[in-house]
């Protein structure tokens, strides 16, 4: 193999890891407009308290420099709570009295939680960043010339993959599932075949954030400064991830993330590093344009 | 309105007596300001007048014509570094009256850019459009980050005031010529915007707002529609900025980030989307409060509640008063004959 050519294998490595921590937090996305229609702007701040929860619970329980496998599942568990309450709370105080409303009044609303959670999160975490405990050793597993094999990219992504492989099984084979996608389709039809559509949508937000829960957790592993605002960037790009493959589809949101992480090492490693958040933005805009449904999404018409 | 010569009087009321009124009024109480205020107040007066004309501009498009853009302080940053880029490396020592061409200059920019990137996005519905304008004024902030011709990243620093003019013994300072040309500034924004959403093509946002495919069935031509308030809302916005580039003087990428345009979104949800007048009195309490409340209160209480008041403001009215303060009425109509 050509120095190019490692190189290049090397960043599809890197970039594939990238994007698949963008697919966890973009699942969370797609499920909550897949069920109701909305930008849900508070993702990203979930996964940010998501990133603190992990930071203090592994200070709390003398994680902080025990790096093993155990640590990273106690962690996945602590944060992923977290995060599923936060998510829960969210939908039950600010999103469920606006269920009837306009849905730009939720979306205003969304914006509003997004932007108390980063506020409250400077004054109560404070605005400087922290450094996220030692999760996991990261040592060279494999190499294949020069392309290495670290075990942080092979953690992100077995983690990644056995999740969203749950989240399959669970859309795909059990019950809640199943009604999950019956309230997707048509919520009024849903609760008249006896389905109670608020305990699934308090479920779809428990699922989508505790994926930010195990995103924010693996992102605090590979780049381990945390602070309040750092969910902004990642959550919008997770967002266009989320687009790009569809939003409303599972597989979409898979897919688009691992494109999106891709891309983007791509933008950095071969074009310049300082565009690289407008090519995201630059993205987006071209898929709106041209595949508004996106890449695996379904075209809807829009009816009188 | 029962004859002709009485609603041409209301109109012309409307267009001429009244702002040339309010721009004496505001021309004599500025040299009262001049006086007992100190420069930090000066200076959030200023502020206060590029924000009045910032929400106001964004009401258009959210208010008005119902539409969701959440960038819209990208056409801000087009405007302000336009005016400021013709004001330090263009025009040297500019005289007062060119400061109205930079203004120009930069709504003109602003607004071609507004409808590079409305032309394309505003077919699109909702919360994608929200999205777009999003990614659309995120652009707009890292190719100003990336352009060392206006400084990027480092900022962009000593743009001028209008120069003081000396007639006789009196002198008006360059505070005064700034804060004038604010003033005038917003009143043409605000009697421009008054009567174009009063007139016919007003209505046709109005109906856009209101139902888009009953809009679309009476004939009228909906994403264009869009397109024309977006590129009047962004050639306003472009204003905006050029006043708040000559109050500042100095322009860093970052102030035009995502939390600026959300500044903007809070005046016009809490003044009521499709209420002018809303806006400015939301402009006006927004831009006052955190400076002379809440800047006090965090010397006291010693963490910045600012954004956390706002945020909580904006959830509360959501949830309590979604149509926000005025409403879609405007403050005439207090005291209009039913």
């Amino acid at each position: 193999m050509s120095d190019l050519t490692q190189e290049f294998i090397q960043h599809v490595i890197n970039g594939v890891s990238l994007g698949s921590i963008y697919a966890l937090i973009a699942l969370g996305y797609t499920m909550v407009y897949g069920i109701l229609q909305l930008i849900n702007f508070a993702h990203s701040e979930v996964y940010m308290v998501g990133a603190f929860a992990a930071y203090y619970g592994a200070r709390h329980l003398g994680l902080n420099n025990s790096p093993g496998i155990t640590t990273l599942i106690i962690l996945l568990v602590f944060a992923m709570v977290v995060c599923s309450v936060l998510g829960v709370t969210i939908e039950r105080f600010a999103y469920r009295p606006l269920r009837k409303a306009p849905k730009l009044n939720i979306l205003i609303t969304a914006i509003g939680v997004s932007l108390l959670l980063q506020y409250s999160g400077q004054i109560i975490f404070g605005a400087d960043p922290k450094v996220f405990p030692n999760v996991l050793d990261d040592s060279v597993l494999a190499m294949i010339g020069t392309v290495e094999l670290r075990t942080f990219d092979i953690a992100i992504l077995g983690v990644s993959l056995f999740f969203t492989a749950v989240l399959t099984w669970m859309i795909q084979y059990t019950k809640i599932g199943k009604a999950m996608r019956a309230v997707s389709t048509n919520h009024v039809v849903a609760s008249l075949m006896g389905i109670n559509v608020d305990r699934v949508i308090s479920f779809t937000f428990i699922i989508g954030s505790s994926l930010a829960g195990v995103g924010a957790v693996l992102v605090g592993m590979k780049y381990p400064k945390i602070d309040p605002l750092m969910g902004t960037l990642i959550g919008l790009k997770a967002f266009v991830a989320a687009v790009l493959g569809g939003i409303g589809s599972l597989g979409g949101a898979v897919l688009g993330g691992v494109l999106m992480g891709l891309s983007e090492e791509m933008v950095v490693a071969y074009l310049s590093s300082t565009y690289r958040d407008a090519f995201a933005f630059g993205l987006l805009i071209l898929i709106l344009i041209f595949r508004p449904a996106g890449l695996l999404g379904k075209a809807s018409q829009e009816k009188v | 309105m029962t004859n002709s010569s009485e609603s041409f009087g209301k109109k012309s009321l409307q267009t001429t007596v009244l702002p040339i009124l309010a721009i004496v009024v505001f021309a004599l109480l500025g040299q009262g300001l001049e006086v007992i205020t100190n420069q930090y107040v000066q200076l959030v007066l200023l502020y206060v007048c590029a924000n009045i004309i910032f929400a106001v501009s964004l009401n258009l498009v959210n208010g008005f014509t119902g539409q969701f853009s959440i960038g819209h302080a990208g056409f801000m940053a087009v405007g302000a570094y336009v005016s400021a880029y013709l004001s330090t490396s263009v025009v040297t020592q500019p005289g007062f009256f060119d400061f109205i061409w930079f203004a120009i200059a930069g709504g003109l920019v602003a607004a071609a850019d507004g409808y590079v990137g409305g032309l394309p996005s505003l077919r699109l519905r909702g919360d994608y459009l929200a999205i777009v304008t999003l990614g659309f004024g995120e652009i707009i902030r890292v190719v100003l980050l990336n352009m060392p011709a206006v400084g990027g990243a480092r900022g962009l620093g000593g743009i001028p005031r209008p120069a003081q003019i000396e007639l006789g013994d009196f002198i008006l300072t360059p505070f005064y010529l700034g804060y004038l040309q604010s003033i005038f500034w917003v009143i043409v924004t605000l009697v421009v915007l008054w009567r174009l959403v009063h007139s016919v093509h007003g209505r046709t946002f109005l109906s856009v707002r209101e139902d888009e495919i009953a809009a679309q069935a009476m004939g009228i031509n909906t994403t264009s529609v869009k397109v024309r308030a977006f590129v009047i809302a962004a050639f306003f916005a472009g204003i905006a900025g050029s006043v708040f580039a000559h109050s500042a003087q100095y322009l860093i990428p970052q102030t035009f980030a995502f939390t600026k345009s959300v500044d903007a979104i809070i005046m016009v949800v809490l003044g009521g989307m499709g209420s002018i007048t809303g806006s400015v009195f939301a402009a006006v309490v927004v831009t006052l409060l955190p400076e002379f409340v809440l800047r006090p209160l965090a010397d006291y209480t010693g963490v910045d509640l600012r954004m956390v008041i706002y945020s909580l403001a904006l959830i509360l009215f959501m949830i309590a008063r979604p149509q926000g303060i005025f409403g879609t009425r405007e403050i005439n109509d207090l005291w209009r004959r039913k």
